[in-house]
């Protein structure tokens, strides 16, 4: 079996974030997601630095890994210049690396964040367009967000914007060769292997949760790895 | 001057923010949530101030919030960011000014890297004259739209129509200012003011005659959280921090709030709108919102731009009580006009009441 310290010390973000926690707990204290979560990054800090395989294991598979907002208000506070939010982006990485996203639900959501803005980067140049920011997946947008989403088109060209037209401007159309420049990178740089995996691992698990699985967001397990919330994750 | 005394002291939280020819890229979120915001931005540098500034039309995302989705490895974001100086380089300029917050610290955490690790850098060079053929110089500079804007708040301020003042009271407007984590949290000096005395708004809201509030969570994340919002049913976590603020704040007063990052006013304004429909529960004054502002509108505002050229109009809680108590002039029937064929309007014209 992998040393899975080794291999999350091959993360430079990982170098970077993990000095000698003392557990001093002041990460914790600053953290808005252990507030709202059962959530504890000094405890993470502290099974990671224990080196122990098994534990560390266990964390990649846990639901743990999943609750930081990655603020970094822990990097600011923590007198040992370590810095939680880096470790736990190593260990989200590594947790999709070797498939362990899955056993959890909240690690699910992987493939729905690859689904939406994943796929969004490659095929618009945009993290988010404003055709795919539907209100019937945004109901807490409002009605003036309705508004907007409908009379788009108007609406950008009253404020000064560029909707899918050519040249620079607000929403101009990303050229083709732009987009193709950007998949080689991804290609090239072990991005397009990131989102292959996420894929995999997680068709693999809609088969064990008996769940149909297509492309898109229209099936069974996109809809219920986006939607599920067993309700045991908050204090 | 010698850097001795205060100045010394205060040295280290000071930034160094280029004065003309920048290289612009635009935000993701802002684009489709905010965009007045950049429009009044480019029209501020260039009409108003005479900047020389430039949009690359290949630019693209920096894949940032792909990167804290973690859907995006670390090195294809670096490479992407590469790309992104390439065309600054390709196009004869230095100075790199991102419209987003995300971006400016995704750019930050990148340059910090290559500092620490050279190596690193050399591997992004390599992998994207493969992917591109293209290559690229660091930029000299590297400052946040809103660091632009702080520069030049004094410029701003001689040529205002308006004061962030309550006409009726000759008060100064009493202001919420919110940072944004990636501002300075991760990098403090990369920040004005730092993480701990944080100016960038706060000198804007002085300048342009308001006062800035203080109040305990005034730091609190706005609860983006990427994948805690991105993902529907993790959205509790985004709304429970944007409360935990609202109730923060609400004891003192604002009259409004002013935001640095692009996600961070949409959240601070849409989470008023879902808390009022959960809860009955508003946070502003006379059973309204609290009006939310990025700092473009607000300096638009001060110079006396029309605050439907401004896109006030996609707040979902109404900036008119704040237009009202500065006294800014604007044509209530003309906020939703379109164009002479389109007259639609939002379903509930009005939430605040």
């Amino acid at each position: 079996m992998d040393n899975l310290f080794d291999k999350l010390m091959e993360d430079i973000r990982f170098e970077e974030g993990l000095n000698a926690c003392m557990n001093c707990g002041v990460c914790t204290a600053i953290c808005p997601a252990a507030e709202f979560y059962s959530y504890d990054p000094r405890k993470i800090v502290d099974i990671v630095q224990s080196r122990n395989n098994e534990l560390i294991e266990d964390l990649l598979k846990s639901e743990q890994i999943w609750y930081c907002g990655e603020c970094m208000s822990c990097k600011t506070r923590c007198p040992r210049g370590n810095a939680p939010g880096l470790i736990i982006m190593a260990l989200r990485g590594l947790s999709q690396d070797l498939g362990y996203f899955t056993e959890s639900e909240k690690g699910r959501q992987q493939l729905a964040i690859k689904r939406t803005i994943g796929e969004s980067i490659l095929n618009t140049g945009y993290c988010v367009y404003i055709d795919g920011i539907s209100p019937e997946f945004h109901p807490e947008q409002g009605p003036t967000w309705e508004w907007v989403h409908e009379n788009r088109v108007d609406l950008i060209e009253r404020l000064g914007g560029n909707y899918k037209g050519d040249g620079p401007g607000i929403l101009r159309k990303i050229p083709q060769e732009t987009l193709d420049e950007l998949k080689k990178i991804f290609e090239v740089t072990g991005g397009l292997e990131r989102y292959e995996k996420i894929e995999s691992y997680s068709k693999k698990k809609a088969a064990e949760m008996n769940l149909d699985f297509d492309e898109g967001i229209d099936n069974e397990y996109f809809s219920h790895i986006y939607k599920t919330n067993n309700g045991s994750h908050t204090r | 001057m010698k850097n001795e005394g205060k100045k010394a002291v205060w040295s280290e939280y000071q930034k160094e923010i280029a004065d003309d020819k920048f290289f612009y890229v635009r935000s993701c979120i802002r684009q489709n949530f905010f965009p007045g915001s950049e429009v009044a931005f480019l029209r501020i540098l260039k009409e108003v101030l005479g900047k020389d500034v430039y949009e690359h039309p290949c630019h693209t995302t920096c894949s940032g919030i792909g990167y804290h989705g973690d859907i995006v490895p670390f090195e294809t974001a670096m490479t992407v960011v590469a790309r992104q100086f390439a065309l600054m380089t390709e196009a004869g300029y230095e100075n790199y000014v991102p419209s987003c917050i995300t971006s400016f610290g995704l750019y930050t955490e990148i340059l910090d890297t290559w500092h620490h690790f050279p190596e690193v850098e050399k591997k992004i060079r390599k992998n994207l004259k493969e992917a591109t053929g293209r290559e690229f110089e660091a930029p000299k500079n590297l400052a946040h739209a809103s660091d632009v804007i702080f520069k030049f708040r004094k410029e701003i301020a001689a040529k205002a129509k308006y004061k962030l003042i309550n006409k009726n009271t000759g008060e100064p407007l009493r202001v919420v200012d919110h940072i944004g984590c990636h501002y300075a949290k991760m990098f403090p000096s990369k920040g004005v003011g730092g993480a701990e005395y944080p100016y960038v708004l706060a000198g804007m809201i002085e300048e342009w005659g308001g006062q800035v509030i203080d109040y305990p969570e005034r730091r609190h994340c706005c609860g983006f959280g990427f994948r805690q919002y991105l993902v529907q049913a993790n959205r509790g976590f985004s709304v429970a921090c944007s409360k935990e603020k609202f109730e923060s704040m609400q004891p003192f007063k604002p009259d409004m709030i002013i935001t640095n990052c692009p996600g961070c006013p949409m959240f601070l304004d849409r989470w008023q709108y879902v808390i009022n429909e959960i809860e009955g529960k508003q946070y502003g004054q006379n059973g309204e919102g609290i009006p939310v502002f990025t700092y473009e509108e607000v300096a638009g505002l001060v110079l006396g731009f029309d605050p439907w050229d401004l896109g006030l109009q996609m707040h979902q809680t109404d900036c008119e009580p704040v237009l009202d108590k500065i006294g800014i002039e604007y044509s209530p029937e003309d906020k939703y006009k379109l164009n002479s064929l389109n007259h639609s309007q939002p379903k509930h014209l009005v939430v605040n009441v």
